[in-house]
């Protein structure tokens, strides 16, 4: 039983969380907490009145992260995160809406619908925690995992080609693409910030710990090992080609801004086109 | 302490929220001035959490506040709280 | 309230009932429509898309059935009165996401245009072979309501009355058409916006701090939110309690389906739609819905020049089943004949209600074509030996 403390002051994260769902359950030197943390700065520093944010999470560890944000949030099914995000910033294009999912959900099960809302720049941003596995099931292999890192459906070592999130971001259309680890907590609170004040669609990778499942499984030690192995190899190359991107097992981390670019989004390019076709009737949506 | 005119070194008062912690020692590694550091004692989940090894040494960074994934570290100015104020002590 | 006029397209008008799916819905106040072409409901779609511009909304053709639920999910949650049209493939693939819907209790109203089928099948030619996927499709216990129009006309009548039921119940609502009526060309009268009723969603007004999603009100259906309203709500695919948080245990469980289903099963008798036709006299009931039942008129017609007493039962509301009134009926009638175009679907349920009080026949046709009225003729005439 938790003695009730007297506080003078509070944890500045309190008025961000649910705080009667807190302790959270993601496991001792997981970085999620971390990401989540470095969101609420992005928000607090945006200035943004938090009630026009709402948070769409799928199914994971990383999609527990809308149970825990006092936002108007919702957990949706498996790898349809993206599309549930479509149909409520069109139904409310005033929303800022903010997905928050895991490389699995997003990049797996939810990679058609990743591709097409950044195909159509869909005005939403993309928080996608990448921890190179499937980790609430138990640590399956999944469309990030590194060439030879061991997965639980890979026990022998992943013999599958990953992909590059980025490069597939910027082929797909992504009109935002930046890449950071869990540890560089500025620049991620940064490049949130940045994804929010830009219309279109934005995609924020961090590569995260995962230490019960994918740090386990290849016995690289606890949260603070992986966090070392960011410091040791990351280097950070903004502009970098997307196509120079890939992460081999343990090796080079290229982080930064890969993709800043301009386009109208989904809803200003059909207002352009409809007034263009159809002139005066064209009823603007939202009148 | 050396003033330079007017400046004068923000001091950081930590607060660790103990039963929270789960023990990854991210505050403790990366703390710039190592002021924090794992103590013997246990928590309610059988983890050791941070204790303040040498409170004048914190310059109010926020580096554990921001790093820690349970949000059970936080920092607040020094000075101003010894001046009486509670709890607004936060630019 | 009255629909909003910018609409309704007030008149007479010589339409199929694709088109008539999607002037009901423009009709019943829908301004978000994410789909995906299918045969033989892409008509709807079309409609919807060539319309939306000057009624003032979103058309969005996503990239699968799969997407489309999901948005129109997303969307009902950000305000909108949503819907979307498909057939027997893509509404298998829906399936998983009605099950956010009912578990999120969101209102929706999902027309299939019934196609031959299983899988691929009969793309272009019809058949009433989904029904019991409408009631079951999705997994775990849920309960749901699926309308079933005879004629284009009540394509657009019916499509209105999906989107009110589904606001006052806060559930999915499928329209179950087929390909023979979504095709079938016939005059639809669109009376003026005054005349046409349309239900509000039931918006929360208290204050934000004691806001509870799913605390149900004294018609047992809780007050529903939006996104962006600063009530900083949460919902959750996971088995949640009144707060919208997950609570994963037997008890919060045996709370949860309750509050799912019995919303729909308590109010079954305001919510079902027959047509019944000289029943008080008959011996034997034909049980029929959508197209089959205009062929069945034929049948009928010629049993009763023949002097048989024969009633007549159409289901407009085929979810939830009048189980109350076949009930009824068992006792006093000597037999149901159920024509319908699959391998026994709704048979099995008026089979179930009547537990042998009544025997049950089944004319089954296995799609592609509306039965001949001769074969519904002659399994009447059996059940009357």
């Amino acid at each position: 039983m938790k003695k009730e403390v007297r506080r003078e002051t509070k944890s500045p994260m309190e008025g961000f969380l649910r705080m009667d769902r807190i302790p959270h359950i993601w496991c001792p030197g997981c970085g999620i907490g971390t990401v989540v943390t470095s969101f609420a700065d992005a928000l607090k520093k945006s200035k943004i009145d938090l009630d026009n944010v709402a948070v769409v999470s799928g199914i994971g560890c990383t999609g527990r992260v809308a149970g825990y944000v006092k936002l108007d949030s919702f957990h949706t099914t498996h790898g349809r995160a993206i599309p549930f995000a479509t149909g409520l910033k069109l139904a409310n294009p005033d929303l800022k809406v903010v997905v928050f999912s895991g490389d699995g959900d997003i990049f797996g099960i939810g990679g058609n619908h990743f591709i097409h809302a950044a195909r159509r720049n869909m005005d939403i941003t993309i928080v996608c925690v990448n921890n190179f596995n499937y980790a609430m099931t138990g640590g399956q292999v999944a469309a990030t995992t590194p060439l030879d890192a061991n997965a639980s459906t890979a026990p022998y070592g992943n013999f599958e080609f990953p992909f590059s999130l980025p490069y597939l971001a910027e082929a797909a259309g992504a009109t935002y693409v930046a890449r950071w680890t869990a540890l560089h907590l500025r620049r991620v609170t940064k490049s949130i910030q940045e994804a929010l004040a830009k219309p279109g669609f934005s995609l924020i990778e961090v590569i995260t710990p995962c230490v019960t499942l994918y740090a386990r499984r290849n016995r690289l030690g606890d949260g603070l090992n992986l966090l070392r192995y960011y410091y040791d190899k990351t280097v950070i190359e903004h502009g970098a080609d997307t196509r120079t991107l890939d992460i081999s097992y343990q090796g080079k981390l290229v982080c930064g801004k890969f993709v800043d670019k301009e386009r109208p989004t989904f809803l200003d390019a059909m207002d352009e086109h409809m007034i263009k076709i159809l002139g005066d009737k064209y009823v603007r949506y939202g009148d | 302490m050396v003033y330079f005119g007017n400046v004068k070194p923000i001091k950081g008062k930590i607060h660790i929220e103990k039963d929270r912690c789960k023990g990854c020692a991210f505050c403790v590694e990366y703390c710039p001035k190592d002021v924090l550091e794992l103590s013997e004692e246990f928590n309610v989940k059988g983890y050791h959490p941070p204790f303040v090894k040498d409170e004048d040494e914190c310059v109010y960074c926020q580096l554990c506040e921001s790093i820690c994934p349970e949000f059970a570290i936080f920092v607040t100015i020094k000075e101003e709280e010894e001046e009486g104020e509670k709890g607004e002590s936060r630019p | 309230m009255k629909a909003d006029p910018k609409g309704v397209l007030t008149g007479s008008h010589y339409i199929d009932g694709d088109y008539a799916i999607a002037e009901g819905g423009l009709a019943a106040g829908c301004r978000f429509f994410a789909g995906y072409p299918i045969t033989p409901s892409t008509e709807t779609a079309e409609r919807f898309a060539e319309r939306i511009p000057y009624v003032g909304g979103v058309f969005i053709q996503m990239e699968d059935e799969i997407a489309s639920i999901a948005a129109l999910i997303g969307a009902v949650w950000g305000g909108k009165k949503v819907m979307t049209v498909t057939s027997g493939p893509g509404f298998s693939l829906m399936m998983e996401n009605i099950g956010l819907a009912c578990m999120m209790e969101t209102p929706l109203v999902i027309a299939n245009v019934q196609r031959g089928g299983p899988s691929t099948g009969l793309p272009t030619l019809t058949g009433q072979q989904d029904m019991m996927q409408a009631k079951w499709g999705s997994h775990g216990d849920y309960e749901i309501i699926a309308l079933s129009p005879d004629s284009p006309q009540e394509c657009f009548d019916l499509t209105i009355e999906a989107f009110n039921l589904s606001e006052i119940y806060r559930v999915p609502v499928f329209v179950m058409t087929d390909e023979c009526v979504g095709h079938m060309h016939e005059k639809v009268v669109i009376p003026p916006a005054e005349e046409i009723e349309v239900v509000e969603r039931k918006w929360y007004t208290g204050p934000k701090d004691k806001y509870l999603p799913y605390k149900l009100d004294k018609d047992g259906i809780p007050f529903m939110a939006k996104a962006g309203d600063g009530y900083r709500f949460h919902t959750t695919g996971l088995t949640h309690d009144e707060r919208g948080y997950p609570v994963i245990n037997a008890e919060c469980q045996a709370e949860t389906i309750p509050r799912l289903s019995d919303k729909i099963r308590d109010n079954a008798d305001k919510i079902i739609m027959t047509e019944e036709d000289q029943i008080d006299s008959a011996e034997i009931v034909v049980i029929s819905y959508g197209i089959t039942s205009r062929v069945a008129i034929r049948a009928v017609q010629m049993a009763r020049k023949a002097g048989m007493k024969i009633g007549t039962m159409r289901l407009k509301t085929v979810w939830p089943f009048p189980e109350k009134r076949i009930k009824q009926l068992a006792k006093k009638v000597k037999a149901f004949v159920v024509p319908e175009i699959n391998y026994g679907q709704v048979v099995l349920e008026v089979e179930r209600c009547a537990s042998g009080k009544a025997a049950t026949y089944h004319v089954p046709h296995l799609g592609g074509w509306v039965h001949d009225p001769n074969d519904i003729l002659k399994v009447i005439k059996e059940a009357a030996k």
